[in-house]
């Protein structure tokens, strides 16, 4: 990580430095994916084994959220390509404004992220000893249902009862669900936390317009990583949100 | 090269300025940046948890004195031998040749001034601290005892053991594994000086970036996985658990696409050491260079397509299995190829005796019988009588402590004078080399013979009949003991009152015996040009060496002739 | 106890003799290359010591045929070794189809297990010689694993799976058995004895006491408890599929493939029984998962096969279809 334009010592020459510090990231992110690898693997072996529960699981999210931070995380990715830009064309007082709005978005995510956490916890989603699967088909005064109605809820959890065989089984094997969504979107948080710490130190330096067509490394690298977990949310939604999403 | 006196000139002097006079102070090292001032921080602390290791080792050879277990009690001798293999693994072997010597030599050995990223290359120590805190605090609270290996459910659901902080503390400590390795890779990618092409790059730098590449790809895997056996026990999350759906062997798949190709982080870079090791010492290029590098190479891919040998016996598919077992023949091959290489560096060779060829000389001896018997266990039929036996334990103990352990140990003499800039008292050490190879084959060979008999791993008690192998094992292991507290006193001795050995003792043709002993911070006066090949001692007059030519225009010197 | 100082196992199974062979192969090209390269090492090492201190080695780097020989060589003895072990290996996990058949369960820390009549035994096994045994083992808990040295086999015990092994003891004898698979506390005393009995003696000794709970009995009685025969109805008019003659046969699923309904797949049809629909029948079952042992599985299991011969009434038993069960 270099903090200014000049050649640190281990260095010869700006390209080499620049080149070291992209290589670096690169390989970084190549690890970020195994790390993430893990869990999308473990969430396929769980999906084709249950996948009547895995649809409950996923029918309980709250599909109006998932896509606005869809939405807003592209919007994010953009504002990251062009403060980008901003510094490879020299334009000095677009790069911290293309900044802060991104980590606006982020933060915005981030959010979003926590209402729906709440949701879930007020729903009994959160797994351990109280998760309850059929708690929003048997106590529809303590949840808002959006988006659907209380008659569907309660079919979905009938059918998903009737294709795993009890209500046990369903619980169990929704709580998998749950366990990964948790998982899943949690990891990809805690990436969106530390992005936007490095985010606030781009800004920071941004405003002293340390960046311009000669030096851009950490912004294009942080770029880069900002990129990517934006990435596995692309992921993350359809596999989470959308796939069985209309039980038959 | 400028400024430093030539080898073979009788009393050396030490250099008026290195990297360990240049500041001084408890700042000047714990903030360091400096690749060289951070290999040594490493050396302390992998010593303290090899020692850590080791004691936990000592008290198990001494509970199994007798067939009812003579020390502990069943809950602690299962601590016991979980401590001891998390401790040797995770914070001893997987750092211990690439976090000090790798550390100190890579950029020396390609003319670099430092890593590509000295920051991280501190972060990764002070990460590997942390996850080490950690992994104490669970030995100091409770205790571990899942097994090195954590296998669900046993450490999710069932062990009352302190599992949580052993799990984080390990995960903590991938990160610093995965910023060696990312470090390693970039700086031999873009840090080389002039003239140092990859076929000039010194099998201990091939070796590196062949287990950099494990540690990028395989550490991440490993993190998510001990994170999820951890959510399991915290939060009752299912992923493992047969009473939610999980699968317990998900997490062994996923365990051991890491752990397996951890074992090549252990001992390619001690092959590394060895190929620098032997050509020195019979002073001529080392037999087959492009070979004995391709096959670092090789043994890091095809290691990543192996795990399942390690299953074969916990019902998965019939298919699944003949696959792993072929595939794991395979690797064996690279292996081969390296001990044949080496073998035939020997011939017509100027043999000397010194410390460092003994301990290649043992590594070979030792590491051959390792990786032999890697073929019992990787034959179907056969494992299905050896698995999770004593055999089992003997194999891996031959290539992790006969193979990178001596490599290890072997490597630190041979650049003991670059390091300190002394030399160690030369009877001693040879001493120590015999005591370890003897104590070791003492130890570990009647383990084959009990595994043989189906002696089960993790034991505190077993049938009488085993006991006289288990005796014999323990008497091994005492005088291993020794051969590893020689070098620990010697070595701290000739730290302040060795005798000085100049910039190239030996001598040897690496680019780090070309600079001072030890070395300035900046490593060289002025950025070194190569322009001669690896393991070339006929063109190279500055080594002083009996029938040098002149340097100069080289046909290329290695490889298909 | 045998001598002070045993070098190998006693050879009591038809896997013995095949495993040993390939042991001595396998040691055989270890010791002689373990002693070809010491020899040449230790050769080269002194004739080839330094003469004098500025003396250097003739400058040799590499020989593509000896590359090429030491690749191809051992690559083909290799092979040798794997296809040799995979010929045993397949057919260890290939069970022949007439054995006789102990249920095996891993529990922290004891193995118990039940003869085919239903006579129990904790830590001790007791098998006739020169027939084929099946274990069909699961686990309450953790992961353990049942390794019988003297057979030359062993097997992982699975929580959520069953797994089987086989072997056909060939000695009479006492043979240790040992759970080899790290399962906690007591791991290293979660073994015990099998002996290996004469056709006789072994008859003698299982007719000496049954079981205190015959599982045929303990089967039938659960499989009204659970209610079972409300829908599994003999005539196979039920709402679910008849048991008669279902043990051993192959089933017809719903989504046109066919399975043999074996201790497996009937353990797996009580836990989940929407896993493997039979063709013709709803998925209506719910599942007894953590509603019955593993014990009380082994019990129905035990009913179901023993309803092999029962002739469906109103419809003759022979030249059936055998498309019912659970």
């Amino acid at each position: 990580m270099h903090r200014t334009g000049e050649l640190f010592g281990q260095f010869k020459t700006l390209d080499q430095q620049k080149e070291t510090a992209t290589l670096g990231m690169w390989i970084f992110l190549v690890t970020e994916i195994l790390f993430f690898g893990g869990l999308f693997l473990t969430y396929s072996i769980n999906r084709h084994e249950f996948p009547t529960a895995f649809g409950v699981g996923g029918n309980m999210l709250s599909l109006p959220l998932g896509f606005a931070n869809t939405i807003v995380l592209i919007a994010s990715s953009f504002t990251m390509a062009m403060s980008v830009w901003s510094a490879q064309t020299s334009n000095k007082k677009l790069v911290p404004l293309f900044l802060i709005l991104t980590l606006a978005l982020g933060t915005v995510f981030l959010g979003v992220k926590v209402v729906e956490y709440k949701q879930k916890f007020d729903h009994h989603l959160i797994p351990g000893h109280s998760f309850d699967i059929t708690y929003c088909s048997r106590n529809p005064e303590a949840c808002q249902l959006e988006g659907k109605d209380l008659a569907d809820e309660v079919k979905e959890i009938k059918e998903g009862i009737e294709a795993e065989g009890s209500v046990v089984a369903l619980n169990a094997h929704a709580q998998l669900y749950f366990s990964l969504y948790f998982g899943m979107t949690g990891l990809h948080a805690l990436h969106m936390i530390v992005g936007a710490g490095l985010l606030l130190y781009l800004i920071l330096e941004a405003r002293k317009g340390r960046f311009d067509a000669n030096y851009n490394t950490p912004v294009e690298n942080i770029g880069l990583y900002w990129h990517f977990v934006d990435i596995v949310w692309i992921f993350l939604f359809p596999l989470l949100y959308l796939i069985n999403r209309h039980l038959a | 090269m400028s400024g430093t006196p030539t080898p073979g000139s009788g009393e050396h002097q030490l250099p008026r300025e290195h990297y360990l006079n240049a500041t001084y102070g408890i700042r000047s090292w714990l903030l360091t940046t400096d690749h060289k001032r951070i290999a040594l921080l490493y050396l302390a602390s992998v010593t303290f948890f090899f020692f850590i290791g080791g004691i936990f080792a000592t008290l198990i050879r001494i509970h199994l004195l007798t067939p009812d277990g003579l020390l502990v009690t069943p809950e602690t001798y299962n601590k016991l031998f979980t401590m001891h293999g998390v401790a040797m693994i995770f914070f001893f072997l997987i750092p211990s040749i690439p976090a000090v010597l790798g550390n100190f030599l890579i950029p020396i050995m390609i003319g670099a001034k430092d890593l590509a990223f000295p920051k991280i290359n501190l972060l990764s120590w002070y990460i590997y601290l942390v996850g080490g805190c950690f992994v104490l605090y669970s030995f100091a609270t409770g205790g571990l005892d899942t097994g090195w290996t954590f296998y669900t459910p046993l450490s999710s659901i069932y062990s009352n053991s302190a599992v949580t902080p052993a799990v984080i503390g390990i995960f903590i400590n991938g990160f610093s594994s995965i910023l060696t390795g990312l470090n390693f890779l970039v700086t031999v990618h873009t840090m080389r000086a002039p003239g140092m092409t990859w076929f000039r790059l010194p099998l201990f730098v091939w070796a590196h970036y062949a287990t950099s590449l494990i540690m990028v790809l395989g550490t991440p895997v490993i993190a998510i996985t001990l994170l999820l056996a951890g959510l399991e026990r915290m939060f009752h999350f299912g992923f493992f658990n047969p009473a939610y759906g999980g699968d317990p062997i998900l997490f062994q798949h996923l365990f051991w696409f890491y752990s397996h190709p951890a074992v090549y982080i252990m001992i390619l870079p001690a092959m590394g050491v060895i190929s620098e090791i032997i050509p020195t010492f019979v002073r001529k290029p080392i037999f087959g260079y492009s070979f004995i590098a391709a096959s670092s190479i090789g043994i890091a891919v095809i290691g990543f397509i192996v795990w399942a040998h390690h299953m074969f016996l916990t019902g998965e598919a019939t298919y699944a299995a003949i696959a792993f077992s072929f595939l794991s023949y395979l690797v064996a091959i690279p292996s081969a190829v390296k001990v044949f290489n080496w073998t035939s560096t020997l011939y017509k060779g100027s043999v000397s005796y010194d410390t460092p060829m003994l301990y290649a000389l043992g590594f070979i001896g030792l590491f051959t019988i390792g990786g032999l018997t890697g073929l019992f266990l990787a034959c179907l039929g056969l494992d299905i009588h050896l698995h999770d036996t004593y055999f089992v334990i003997a194999h891996f103990h031959y290539i992790m402590v006969g193979g990178a352990v001596m490599g290890y140990v072997g490597g630190l003499h041979f650049w003991w004078p670059k390091i300190t800039g002394r030399l160690y008292p030369e009877f001693l050490a040879r001493a120590a080399a015999i005591i370890l190879f003897i104590g070791f084959n003492l130890t570990f060979f009647p383990q084959f013979i009990l595994g043989g008999l189906g002696m089960p791993r993790r034991y505190h008690n077993y049938p009488p009949e085993f006991q006289v192998l288990n005796v014999m094992s323990t008497a091994g292991a005492s005088i291993l003991a020794l051969g590893y507290l020689l070098p620990m006193l010697y070595l701290t001795w000739s730290m302040r009152y060795g005798k000085i050995a100049g910039p190239n003792p030996w001598p040897a043709t690496g680019l780090e015996w070309k600079t001072d002993s030890p070395p300035l911070t900046e490593n060289f006066h002025e950025t070194p040009v190569v322009d001669w090949e690896p393991y070339d001692f006929v063109h190279r007059p500055d080594l002083g060496l009996k029938g040098a030519k002149a340097p100069g225009k080289l046909a290329p010197a290695h490889g298909d002739d | 106890m045998q001598s002070q100082l045993p070098l190998y196992p006693d050879s009591a199974s038809n896997f013995a003799p095949n495993v040993d062979s390939l042991m001595l192969f396998i040691v055989a090209v270890c010791v002689f290359f373990a002693v070809a390269i010491s020899v040449a090492v230790v050769y080269f090492f002194f004739r080839y010591k330094r003469k004098s201190d500025d003396e250097i080695g003739a400058p040799i780097h590499g020989d593509l045929r000896l590359e090429i020989t030491w690749i191809v060589l051992p690559f083909f003895l290799l092979m040798a070794m794997f296809g040799w072990g995979a010929v045993i290996y397949v057919d260890y996990r290939h069970t022949p189809s007439d054995t006789l058949d102990v249920y095996v369960i891993g529990k922290q820390w004891m193995w118990k297990l039940e003869q085919p009549n239903g006579r129990r035994e904790i830590n001790e096994l007791h098998v006739p010689v020169n027939r084929n045994v099946r274990l069909v083992m699961a686990s309450e808990d953790v992961i353990h694993d049942l390794s019988f040295p003297a057979f030359r086999v062993k097997m992982d015990v699975v929580p959520g799976h069953y797994n089987t092994m086989w072997f056909r003891p060939t000695k009479t004898g006492r043979y240790h058995f040992f759970c080899s698979q790290y399962c906690g506390t007591s791991h290293a005393i979660m073994g015990g004895w099998v002996t290996v009995m004469e056709p006789d003696e072994y008859a003698a000794w299982l007719a000496g006491s049954t079981g205190s709970a015959d599982p045929l009995a303990l089967g039938a009685k659960l499989y009204n408890d659970l209610a079972c025969n409300t829908c599994h109805l003999p005539d196979g008019k039920g709402r679910g599929p008849s048991y008669n003659g279902v043990y051993g046969s192959k089933v017809k699923l719903a989504d046109g493939s066919t399975v043999i309904a074996d201790d497996a797949y009937i353990r797996e049809s009580i836990l989940q029984p929407n896993a493997k629909i039979v063709a013709g029948f709803q998925p209506v079952m719910p599942s007894f998962q953590g509603l019955v042992s593993e014990d009380q599985i082994i019990a129905l299991t035990a009913y179901i096969k023993a309803q092999k011969d029962q002739p469906v009434p109103g419809k003759p038993a022979a030249g059936q279809p055998a498309t019912g069960k659970n």
